[in-house]
């Protein structure tokens, strides 16, 4: 079977939309667009039916109840509902929160606003597997914290969270728990219960539904999470998030849940297969690959892999027919290298060549082979072009060099 | 980030990809950049001490598209020159001749330091002694 080109493989970024969640969609932009919150005629009632179908959807996916969904725009807005509606509600409380610094900008740059004013943020370092300290997080709560804030799953390195553990801890001590769920709901099973998860963000474009369009869970019994909204308005979502719900986006999402809860087990189990395939492929071909991130407590769809002696941009440029990302943000001109590799202890030489590749429902058998294949091929070229690899072959120590850029 | 054609036939087709011996009395070797930066490079020069024109010229480069595009290129124009001529070269000349955009500029520079580099640790090696600060030797050395 000839393979199409280019190869999508960057499905942590964003994933196409399921055939079957547009389906579902379609009616509802064009006969079914009633307002959901027109409450006294047929228009608005199929549209609340639809919403309330799609809340229960989630709902069911990650073991909450309908009630418990409140819809956005995004998880970026889930993630700033979450962090500063409790910030805001429950000040009197408190004013510290705890995260840790592999969490997304949604987050990291949320706490940072908090900061500015008056609250306290304790940025938890992580291991050399990119998870966080059980015991640092015990030191870190102090009778002022009002929230712990950790991501379930990161989206570079793909290395889970002990959110399980966490949540006891939270719970323990009374603290609410907020969890960025966007890598994990729909690939592993997340279960708010069995977490003590308080608060979980989720978005629809990260498994296979529309763009634009998210989710928090607020939990409303033991405890009942109240929030502050941030956008003020005619008081939809129950006063915690106003403006006209996106009804066809919201099918979408609940449609895009209904699928992973059915397919997830077989997906993971799949694509797991495939991770395996390219990382044999690549590893057992090339020397001096190293795996960013926990392989035992890792999303099965994803690996990180930085690639010795040669840099990342020409790689991605020697391999353009194969969408991926890359770890170093070296297009920017402040030639960066990725936050969260530096904050796992990778040097910045091997920062600067990373690449992660993120599989998704799409990608098939061939398309891993023909990927495997073309990142040999030009890691292989690159090396012969790079000085670094040949001065490591004469035995230099690189680290030892005295570099003068 | 969209490169030029000229950049990205420089990286499909590099020119003078290699090594000379570094402890050949006519090769000179610039090793410019740092890794942690993301670019580093390596230009040898095999330089007649007679009429010190320049008659090899080798490159390694580790760096994106554009310092592999910069080096190779400069392999192509100092052949043939002249160690004054080759001085002569700018970055900006590099940066005309691949339309490089602002932001892969250092590359050019790397490269036009690597130039310069590779001809001080010939004249060195010549017992000539490097007589402006310009010149000063930014060959990296293992300590």
């Amino acid at each position: 079977m000839a393979i199409k080109l280019p190869i999508y493989m960057d499905n942590h970024a964003t994933t196409p939309v399921d055939p079957r969640v547009v389906e579902a969609m379609l009616p509802y932009f064009t006969e079914k667009f009633g307002n959901s919150a027109s409450r006294n005629h047929a228009f608005g009632w199929a549209a609340e039916e639809a919403v309330e179908n799609a809340r229960a959807q989630i709902a069911k996916l990650i073991n909450a109840t309908p009630k418990e969904i409140i819809f956005t725009s995004g998880a970026t807005e889930s993630n700033n509902l979450a962090i500063k509606g409790v910030a805001e509600m429950y000040r009197e409380k408190g004013n510290h929160i705890i995260t840790q610094v592999t969490e997304h900008k949604a987050v990291l740059d949320t706490c940072k606003r908090l900061e500015k004013y008056g609250y306290q943020v304790t940025y938890l370092p992580v291991e050399k597997d990119g998870r966080i300290n059980l015991d640092d997080l015990r030191r870190a709560i102090t009778p002022k914290t009002i929230l712990i804030s950790i991501m379930y799953a990161n989206n570079e390195i793909a290395a889970l969270q002990p959110i399980e553990e966490i949540g006891k801890i939270a719970k323990e001590k009374g603290i609410l728990f907020h969890v960025d769920g966007v890598q994990a709901v729909g690939k592993v099973p997340v279960d708010v219960q069995r977490d003590n998860i308080d608060l979980l963000s989720i978005t629809a474009h990260k498994i296979y539904g529309p763009k634009g369009v998210g989710a928090l869970y607020v939990r409303r019994r033991n405890p009942r999470v109240q929030l502050s909204a941030v956008i003020d308005g005619g008081g939809h979502e129950r006063g915690m998030r106003s403006g006209t719900l996106n009804v066809p986006g919201i099918v979408g999402l609940g449609k895009a849940c209904e699928i992973c809860n059915q397919e997830m087990a077989a997906e993971a189990k799949r694509l797991l297969g495939l991770r395996e395939r390219l990382t044999e492929a690549i590893m057992g071909q090339l020397d001096e690959t190293f795996i960013n991130g926990s392989m035992t407590h890792r999303l099965p769809h994803s690996i990180n892999i930085s690639f010795a002696y040669v840099e990342g941009e020409s790689l991605l440029m020697g391999i353009n027919d194969i969408a991926v990302s890359s770890g170093s943000a070296c297009t920017s001109a402040t030639l960066e290298p990725s936050y969260v590799l530096k904050a796992l202890g990778v040097g910045e030489d091997l920062a600067h060549t990373s690449i992660r590749f993120g599989l998704g429902r799409f990608n098939t058998e061939e398309e891993v082979d023909y990927v495997a294949a073309r990142v040999v091929e030009t890691v292989k070229r690159l090396r012969e072009l790079s000085p670094l690899y040949e001065m490591a072959k004469e035995g230099v120590d690189l680290s030892k060099m005295n570099w003068k850029a | 980030m969209a490169y030029s054609d000229k950049v990205i036939e420089h990286y499909n087709n590099p020119r003078n990809v290699g090594s000379l011996d570094k402890n050949d009395s006519k090769v000179g070797t610039g090793l410019v950049g740092a890794p942690e930066c993301g670019d580093v490079m390596k230009l040898q020069m095999k330089i007649d001490p007679e009429t010190r024109v320049i008659q090899e010229a080798k490159f390694k480069t580790f760096g994106c598209g554009s310092a592999i595009a910069s080096s190779s290129l400069a392999t192509e124009w100092v052949r043939g020159k002249t160690v004054e001529e080759a001085l002569a070269i700018k970055n900006t000349d590099i940066v005309r001749e691949l339309a490089l955009p602002p932001v892969k500029i250092h590359c050019s520079v790397l490269a036009e330091d690597a130039i310069k580099a590779a001809i001080t640790d010939w004249k060195t090696k010549q017992g000539e002694t490097s007589e402006s600060a310009q010149h000063q030797p930014a060959t990296a050395s293992a300590h």
